[in-house]
């Protein structure tokens, strides 16, 4: 799909920039904007060592076990599925916890094993279980702490305040979780209805 | 006061996260260096999807298209109080984050970081994930061929995602 996004957005701008007459500055922002991009990588390199190095010492420090730790009465109930002292909870916590700090490299395998572990709960078939819905909701409403990349874009672009932004960021990000959370128990019991209604039938 | 608290967690994590690292008696300079590199790999890796990106966005905007498409929307977004220019990264933000990265970063170039949408594309870009990229490598990862809701769920809470945003940078910085 982003396929489509891209070639649309190039294609398109220079079809029309031939019947608008705007096919020069079209030729001249081809190459600057590849020039930006960049040195916007190179400054982002600032930033992204400075905050992975930090978060190598939380995790070395043991913080994320600890954040882990607080979130497990809550997790027990969002997955419910899932016995209380299987891996698969620790794997889940870890993900979670990575995500807040904003190590998404990290975050992403700790997220895998735990698919894993769902898999061998759900007897290794190939359908997607309830809890791996769960945890994928979770991850695409990501829960982040500190957005760093783009407090890093916002400094390169000389703003006055490059961290304003966290707070409201924090606010969308709490929002988008509780949503994906209700959303994911919406689908959980409308599914469950169906099921029950059809075994009623037989 | 929310703009002064603001300011206010960064150093108070880092300080908080380099005591602590002390007292648990890590060797923090060397795991610093350690997590670091890991950054230099990061940023690197980002250079190719930033560029394509954000050169992609530049002919479109450049060529006038932008603001045909804008203009087009403008009199129905503005209702309810929705920037028009916010719309391609909104569309963008669920499929994929290096691209939407691209998008918000020509926001930002544009119409300045402090600006109003400049903090609603901060804030959009920051407050969800990509639910295609997350349902690929996850699923991908382990087999899993049957999403069920798995993509309705991820979808609508990107939606909602994008409209917390609309609404929260409205109320803070609108």
């Amino acid at each position: 799909m982003v396929h489509i996004i891209w070639v649309g957005m190039a294609a398109v701008g220079i079809v029309y920039a031939m019947f608008n007459g705007t096919i020069e500055e079209v030729n001249k922002v081809i190459f600057e904007s590849a020039n930006d991009a960049v040195f916007l990588t190179i400054s982002l390199i600032s930033i992204l060592v400075f905050w992975l190095g930090l978060m190598r010492i939380a995790e070395e420090a043991g913080l994320l076990i600890k954040l882990a730790e607080l979130f497990k009465p809550i997790f027990k109930r969002l997955f419910p599925d899932i016995p209380p002292d299987h891996p698969a909870m620790g794997y889940i916590l870890s993900n979670f916890s990575a995500n807040i700090f904003g190590l998404g490299n990290a975050a992403t395998p700790l997220g895998i094993k735990a698919m894993n572990e769902l898999k061998k709960l759900n007897n290794d078939q190939d359908d997607a279980s309830r809890s791996m819905i769960t945890l994928l909701a979770l991850n695409t409403s990501s829960v982040t702490l500190i957005p760093t990349t783009i407090i890093a874009i916002r400094m390169q672009y000389d703003s006055i305040g490059p961290t304003d932004i966290v707070i409201s960021t924090i606010f969308a990000t709490i929002i988008s979780t509780i949503g994906a959370i209700l959303i994911d128990r919406y689908f959980y019991y409308r599914r469950k209805g169906r099921l029950e209604y059809d075994t009623s039938i037989e | 006061m929310i703009l002064q608290l603001s300011n206010y967690i960064i150093p108070f994590i880092i300080l908080f996260v380099l005591l602590y690292g002390t007292y648990k008696r890590v060797p923090t300079y060397e795991k610093f260096v350690e997590g670091g590199k890991e950054g230099v790999t990061l940023a690197i890796s980002l250079l190719p999807f930033l560029l394509g990106m954000i050169v992609s966005i530049s002919i479109f905007r450049a060529s006038g298209a932008m603001d045909a498409f804008v203009g087009l929307l403008t009199p129905l977004l503005t209702i309810i109080h929705v920037p028009p220019d916010i719309v391609p990264l909104a569309l963008t933000r669920p499929i994929s984050g290096t691209a939407s990265l691209g998008i918000a970063t020509d926001i930002i170039k544009t119409e300045g970081p402090d600006s109003y949408l400049g903090k609603l594309a901060s804030t959009m870009q920051g407050s969800t994930d990509t639910t295609l990229y997350v349902l690929t490598v996850y699923f991908g990862a382990v087999g899993i061929k049957k999403m069920g809701d798995a993509l309705k769920v991820g979808l609508i809470a990107d939606f909602i995602g994008i409209i917390a945003s609309l609404v929260i940078c409205y109320l803070m910085f609108g």
